[in-house]
């Protein structure tokens, strides 16, 4: 059963309604461009909704609405950890702790950040892993959208891409990282309201909350677990055997829910950078806050339909069944099957603009951040270090052209080698991995020094690598899932476990190999060039003038006790 | 910075919930819906909460313009 939807004038009218807005938005941001600051920081003038929403907003992407509905779908409710565990405990971690010495340092990148705390070969290691990453990683959104609209609409593959690139290259050339971030906003509503009907009307059909259960309870004795694993996020974690995610709790808590998701959170320039732009300190540390809120409840505008998909498509008299590919569901299609199945002309329109909103706020976070890591932390730092304020106005719009160029090759690069975008996305990840690591350590121990972040990166970098090397899930098919270095010194019950651990392996490394180099070298900074870099020699921020319920850490403490609740309601 | 998101936010989402609106309520495309056993306009209630949602937004972004007003003004 392979959907294709027949859209009616409706439809396309709500889409081409959107492009308008989408543009429009730019076209007024366009005379505010004065500066570089303007352009590439959005003039640091932002209040916090705002950037709030931005900032989660440019984490729903393509990977996230199409990919958490396909975990839904394979995992069930276990896909959850990747939004409560997997990301709360590390907003609030950015919001109290990490964000005073991002905004206060008045660095204007990560990467920067690294070149005031360490020396300048950290920061270039960082930025150029971080701007090729990003430019690839908006490549691969190209080429999802336009495989999906080509798949869905009969849009031909060349004009899909084009159209979407030559969009987002409009509107974040004109109005620079402002009009991405209210972009985003407007895209984040869209997002919402796209697949909330869907939510609501998928569940009233299956029987609401209990009769999704029952279902599932079905579908996971007969793929020999208990009956709740896949509506119960925690009670089957004991061991990894005994869930559909095939992880235990320590891959859980220590990979997902402390390694890899502080150092997405904390250190990714893609959402920092939206709280950077922030028009307060107080707004900045707020902005992670306020993103967590959505946060917390996207499971359930992604996940149940996923879940709710497998469920019908369990059900022989539903009329529903996800598409086969190769021996398994091809549960990437979960989204745009259920979009098909349940909606009529119009909301058709607005389920299929949302999807569209979804892929271009994730390019755009990533040519946006992108352009800014490429301006001040490659150009101006190595090749052109001191021209005007115009000048680099210039250079950032010019990096956007050129990082939609780059974007479109990488996208057309990973529709003729799969293959070959899989092993950059693998190496990509041994470089993540190791990073909050130094961020820790450079943040809150103060004799950290720039030879003991590098050579402790590139370790951890390595021990990734290593480790990779020499393990595989079960079933793995091909050396990208691992064991390439001939011998196999352990097999994980399933590749998500071998990620987690790989990444737990990573960190250890280079946490310790960067406090026994710093150890043996001369730190070089001063207390003085320290200040506001490192917890110990930063004045703290008190919030002082704010009332209780302002202040950051009561917003804290209302999203902690929210995303524990969510737990315990789906444990 | 210069513009109140609120204002596209509220003229996109009023535009369009004002067209599903209308939409379903001139046509019978629920009629899908329908042989599930599901009695919802879909069109119509979405439409419908864009249109109180869009309204919102226009409201705050014009009381806040407001207030600024009388703020620069003081």
């Amino acid at each position: 059963m392979e959907q294709s939807f027949d859209l009616g004038w409706i439809d396309y009218s709500i889409m081409l309604i959107y492009f308008i807005f989408v543009l429009g938005i730019g076209w007024t941001l366009k005379k505010y461009m004065k500066s570089s600051t303007d352009f590439l920081e959005a003039g640091r003038s932002l209040p916090a909704w705002i950037t709030g929403l931005a900032f989660i907003a440019t984490n729903l992407g393509a990977l996230e609405v199409i990919g958490m509905a396909a975990s839904g779908a394979k995992y069930g409710i276990a896909t959850v950890h990747f939004y409560w565990i997997g990301a709360i405990p590390a907003m609030i971690f950015l919001a109290i702790f990490m964000m005073p010495f991002y905004y206060n340092s008045k660095a204007r990148s990560v990467p920067e950040y690294l070149k005031l705390r360490f020396d300048e070969k950290t920061r270039g290691f960082n930025a150029v892993t971080f701007a090729v990453m990003t430019i690839f990683a908006s490549g691969i959104s190209m080429y999802a959208l336009a495989l999906l609209m080509e798949t869905l609409l009969g849009w031909d593959f060349n004009f899909s891409l084009l159209i979407s690139a030559v969009i987002v290259l409009v509107y974040v050339y004109l109005g620079g990282l402002t009009s991405a971030i209210y972009n985003e906003v407007l895209q984040f509503f869209l997002i919402v309201i796209g697949f909330l009907p869907l939510v609501i009307i998928a569940l009233i059909h299956i029987g609401g909350w209990e009769g999704l259960k029952s279902s599932l309870d079905v579908v996971a004795v007969n793929n020999g677990f208990e009956a709740g694993a896949y509506t119960e996020s925690w009670r089957h974690m004991g061991n990894a055997e005994s869930n559909p995610l095939g992880v235990g709790i320590m891959g859980v808590v220590v990979g997902l829910g402390f390694v890899l998701s502080f150092g997405y959170w904390c250190t990714n320039f893609l959402v920092v950078q939206r709280a950077m732009a922030a028009d307060s300190i107080t707004s900045a540390r707020k902005t992670p806050l306020i993103g967590a809120i959505p946060k917390m409840f996207i499971p359930f505008l992604v996940i149940l339909p996923g879940m709710i998909a497998i469920a019908l498509t369990s059900d022989p008299d539903s009329g529903f069944a996800l598409p086969v590919k190769g021996e398994a569901y091809d549960y990437d299609k979960t989204i745009p099957m259920m979009l098909g199945y349940y909606f009529p002309t119009g909301v058709l329109g607005l389920g299929l603009t949302a999807l569209m909103a979804s892929f271009m706020s994730g390019m755009a976070g990533n040519v946006t951040a992108f352009n800014t890591v490429f301006t001040y932390d490659i150009y101006q730092a190595y090749i052109n270090k001191s021209k005007s304020d115009k000048h680099y106005l210039r250079v950032g719009q010019l990096t956007t052209i050129f990082g939609i160029l780059v974007s479109i090759l990488a996208a057309y690069v990973a529709s003729l080698f799969n293959n070959l975008m899989d092993f950059l996305q693998l190496v990509f990840a041994f470089i993540n991995a190791p990073l909050f690591a130094t961020f820790l350590l450079g943040m809150f121990w103060k004799r950290g020094t720039g030879h003991g972040a590098f050579f402790g990166l590139l370790a951890g970098t390595g021990a990734a690598a290593l480790h990779h090397g020499l393990t595989v899930p079960i079933g793995a098919m091909t050396l990208v899932k691992g064991g390439w270095l001939g011998t196999i010194i352990h097999t994980y019950p399933s590749e998500m476990a071998q990620n987690f651990w790989t990444a737990i392996y990573a960190f250890i490394t280079c946490f310790v190999l960067t406090i026994i180099i710093s150890t043996l070298t001369k730190q070089l900074k001063t207390d003085g060039q320290l200040k506001g870099l490192v917890y110990s020699l930063t004045p703290k921020e008190k919030g002082e003038g704010l009332k209780w319920h302002d202040k950051p850490v009561t917003l804290a403490i209302i999203v902690g006790v929210i995303s524990i609740i969510l737990s315990i309601l789906f444990w | 910075m210069g513009l109140d998101i609120r204002y596209p936010i509220g003229f996109l989402f009023s535009l369009i919930g004002l067209m599903l609106t209308i939409f379903g309520l001139v046509t019978d495309s629920n009629a899908e819906l329908y042989h599930r056993s599901l009695d919802i306009n879909v069109n119509l209630w979405t439409g419908l909460v864009m249109i109180i949602f869009g309204g919102f937004m226009l409201i705050l972004a014009y009381t806040s313009a407001k207030k600024k007003a009388g703020k620069k003004e003081e």
